[in-house]
């Protein structure tokens, strides 16, 4: 069972006002696995996120991780306890180079400053980034950014990566290049939970996908059954988009 | 503490009021800059000593009455504010929060010790003959300059409001306040817009300046003063607030000139201090996250 | 921190130690000191300003507070004036730790920062304006009593020594801050927070520590007045100006850069009395010019004297 109990949100909603942006979204992720988090703009994705990283209260509901509530608990000790993210919008130190950039991810296990820059060359280098280390962040390229984006969050050393839309913004050529990385991240031991909308990569990566629309799941399953799934296109694509895709199918 | 009898208490009141709603012209200024510019401007209270400058000259070389120099006066600052945003706080700040602290505190610095270097740092009066004059409310004397300020403030906002709300220059400035980029797509140049309200922030400064100057004193430092009174009030107001300006700045003089009557001209000071960095701490996050 | 780290460090202490062998003439030495001073405000305010991005406008509040607690020690408790000196650094530090938990806890930053900081001075200058422990407006003279044993020496050099030494001292704590873990995490909290936050950064605790050490640094130039001038006022301890200078030498010179301050702090001062030579004493006019170049820095990135060089030989 503790494979099913490593991340689980429970019943989670967050109002705003008078918008209920996540709304009693329940979900789990399995330790080892790469999970998806998928659905329509505006289904409350990012929210969630903030909430299971600890930038955003939950109004209602909680978030276990291995076994402990961690609702509310401020981001930098989430970090400390193994859970990491990045962020959509990519959030480099634009003032330090591209070394200093993960050091600063690598100082939390570490206080020597020589062994912090020791892993973040060391991750530098997992997520292809080796040839720009002296360089300022802010001079790379979007790609080159999100790489970094990846780094610093790795080089936290997390049991748990929250990958918020990593690929986005990526040309096909870019993202046919990450995608290994990303998978390579699993397979040293990080389960990962990502927010994606590049649906190529999340066929490709994820063995789960969950999907949110309107601010509940409505779909949870491998990502073949859930892209077949009726409730899952119409939220894509409007209200009998299924129906006429499958008469489509049989004509 | 004291005590005194209702009717001293009473005055103090009054007079509080009336000199606040001149601190309230004093933070208009200010609350419009924040309002559309989403700028914290520090030399405020440097523009404002300058101002009190420009109407003791005028009256000191010119033979101007400080409130008949408010004719003058107003178009002159709202040039000089206009020139001051478009020229030198506009390109400095490249769009960044600190570089505007900076600037503006670079002119203030600029602004204080240059008519310290020419004024010297002598404290300068002007002699009115209405200057002892006196209304009477009752039991109670109120100084006629201060009468003044209290009816000429609330015109001052009356205009401003009318401006704002009715002629196509206020509906830019609001329309700019609100959605700049979008401002900016409709084809208003916000740059101008930018410019215009500096303006207009600094001219509420001239006209305060006049008002004030018959019953206040000036030296290089007066701008000091008001500056963080000034911000309590904008503060108080509620950031960007035009009746919120003035509002504050009528509760600010009553603390002033009540907190004076029991604690004495210094300690009194405090008190404003206190409630402002009371506010700043303690109210609602939403005021202070929005723009971080 | 490697030895290679500290070379610079070294060979400017070296060569400025050596300065007062020629220079004899008491109102250079007196110059010296004062601007001595000033760098190591402004030292302090870099800490906090240029390393941690948190702008304050009321760096008087630690000046004043440690020359304030230097000299009320001696005068109204008979301590001696070492270990008062150091109590005054002490209370700077606090004064900062304070102010620290009640702005950072409240989320304020930017100018509401810089505003807050400014009220607080000015609270304490108007305390210490009208207290009885302050000697109000009159002020506080420290009594002479020219002994080593006692802060004070007969002759300025040795003062332009211990000055010297507190300056350096401060490079070397503001190098070991560049090369340290808090170091790096208070400049990923000033570049941002959050996305420090999400690294493991807990941005209170890193922001309490840097206005702690900030308020120490700046403390020990305000101990260090007084010690010197063995006379304060409110409007000197905690005045505006010391607000001021604390600030512009570290963004004149360079702002988060271990020796930006002290370039910074001798750029102006420099400037001061070559003002002064020029145009004679009037008041005002070297903050006319200090005031200008801020603007002009600010105005052409990347805002530090180092870079508006760099700027022009391009």
């Amino acid at each position: 069972m503790s494979r099913v109990s490593f991340l689980s949100v429970q019943g989670v909603s967050k109002r705003f006002g008078g918008l209920l942006a996540v709304s009693d979204a329940s979900f789990e992720v399995a330790e080892g696995s790469i999970t998806g988090l998928i659905g329509p703009n505006g289904a409350g994705k990012t929210t969630l996120f903030a909430i299971a990283s600890g930038f955003e209260q939950p109004t209602t509901g909680r978030v276990i991780w291995r076994g402990e509530d961690i609702t509310g608990r401020p981001p930098h000790r989430l970090a400390q306890d193994g859970l990491a993210r990045t962020f959509q919008i990519v959030q480099p130190f634009a003032g330090l180079s591209v070394r200093e950039n993960i050091a600063v991810g690598a100082f939390l296990r570490h206080r020597r400053r020589a062994d912090a820059i020791a892993v973040a060359e060391r991750v530098a280098e997992r997520v292809g980034l080796s040839a720009e280390l002296d360089k300022p962040a802010a001079a790379l390229t979007v790609a080159g950014r999100k790489r970094v984006e990846l780094a610093k969050a790795l080089a936290t050393e997390p049991k748990l990566l929250l990958l918020d839309e990593v690929l986005a913004g990526l040309n096909p050529s870019e993202v046919r290049d990450i995608v290994p990385v990303v998978r390579a991240i699993r397979d040293g031991g990080v389960t990962v939970l990502m927010i994606e909308h590049v649906m190529q990569a999340v066929m490709n990566l994820c063995e789960t996908v969950h999907v949110l629309a309107q601010g509940r799941i409505i779909a949870s399953g491998t990502p073949h059954s859930v892209v077949a799934d009726p409730a899952v296109i119409e939220a894509y694509l409007g209200h009998g988009a299924a129906k006429r895709l499958s008469g489509a199918a049989h004509a | 503490m004291r005590s005194y009898p209702p009717e001293i208490v009473a005055e103090a009141v009054l007079n509080g009021l009336l000199t606040g709603a001149v601190y309230g012209l004093v933070a208009l200024g200010l609350t419009l800059v924040y309002g559309v510019l989403h700028i914290i401007n520090f030399a405020h209270g440097a523009l404002l000593t300058l101002a009190m400058y420009g109407a003791f000259v005028a009256w000191s070389v010119f033979g101007l009455d400080p409130y008949v120099a408010i004719l003058p006066l107003v178009p002159i600052f709202f040039a000089l504010g206009y020139g001051v945003q478009r020229f030198v706080i506009g390109p400095a700040s490249r769009g960044d929060d600190s570089n505007i602290l900076l600037v503006t505190l670079g002119l203030s610095i600029v602004l204080e010790n240059g008519l310290l270097a020419i004024f010297r740092s002598d404290t300068l009066s002007v002699q009115v003959p209405y200057a002892m004059e006196v209304v009477e409310l009752g039991p109670m004397l109120l100084g006629f300059p201060r009468v003044v300020g209290f009816g000429v403030a609330f015109l001052v906002a009356l205009v401003l409001f009318v401006v704002l709300g009715m002629t196509d220059t206020g509906r830019a400035i609001r329309a700019v306040a609100k959605e700049r980029t979008g401002a900016a797509l409709v084809g208003i140049d916000v740059r101008h817009v930018y410019a215009v309200t500096f303006g207009i922030g600094t001219a509420c400064l001239a006209v305060a300046a006049c008002l004030l100057l018959p019953f206040f004193y000036v030296n290089p430092r007066v701008g000091n003063a008001f500056v963080l009174v000034a911000f309590t009030i904008v503060v108080l107001g509620g950031m960007g607030s035009v009746p919120g300006a003035l509002l504050g700045g009528l509760f600010i003089g009553v603390v002033e000139s009540l907190s004076g009557l029991y604690f004495g001209e210094s300690l009194g000071q405090i008190g404003i201090f206190l409630i402002f960095i009371l506010v700043l701490l303690f109210r609602p996050t939403g005021l202070f996250g929005a723009k971080a | 921190m490697t030895p290679r780290d500290l070379l610079p460090i070294a060979g400017f202490a070296a060569a400025a130690a050596l300065l007062p062998l020629f220079v004899t003439a008491g109102t250079w030495l007196n110059f010296m000191i004062f601007t001595l001073i000033i760098c190591l405000a402004a030292q302090g305010w870099n800490i906090l300003g240029g390393f941690g991005g948190q702008y304050s406008f009321g760096h008087a509040a630690f000046f004043g507070t440690a020359a304030y607690g230097t000299a009320i020690l001696q005068l109204r408790y008979g301590v001696n004036p070492y270990p008062a000196f150091a109590a005054g650094i002490a209370a700077a530090a606090a004064v900062g730790w304070i102010i620290g938990v009640l702005a950072f806890r409240s989320g304020l930053r930017g100018s509401y920062f810089a505003l807050v900081t400014l009220a607080f001075a000015e609270v304490f200058r108007v305390l210490a304006n009208s207290a009885e422990v302050t000697g109000g407006a009159a002020g506080l003279l420290i009594k002479l009593d020219v002994r080593p044993e006692n802060f004070q020496f007969e002759s300025r050099a040795n003062f332009y020594w211990i000055a010297l030494a507190l300056v350096t001292g401060a490079l070397v704590l503001t190098r070991w801050l560049e090369r340290s873990r808090l170091g790096a995490q208070l400049v990923a909290v000033r570049e941002n927070e959050s996305a420090a936050r999400a690294l493991g950064v807990d941005a209170l605790s890193v922001k309490l520590s840097a206005i702690t050490l900030s308020g120490a640094v700046t403390g020990a130039a305000g101990g260090l007045y007084a010690q010197y001038f063995l006379y304060l006022d409110a409007n000197i301890a905690y005045g505006t100006w010391i607000s001021v200078e604390a600030l512009l030498a570290p963004i004149i010179g360079g702002a988060g850069t271990v020796f930006g301050p002290v370039l910074g702090g001798i750029i102006l001062h420099s400037l001061a009395e070559f003002t002064k030579t020029l145009v004679g004493r009037i008041p005002g006019v070297d903050l006319v010019i200090f005031g200008a170049l801020l603007i002009l820095v600010v105005r052409f990135p990347p805002r530090d004297i180092p870079g508006l060089l760099k700027r022009w030989r391009r």
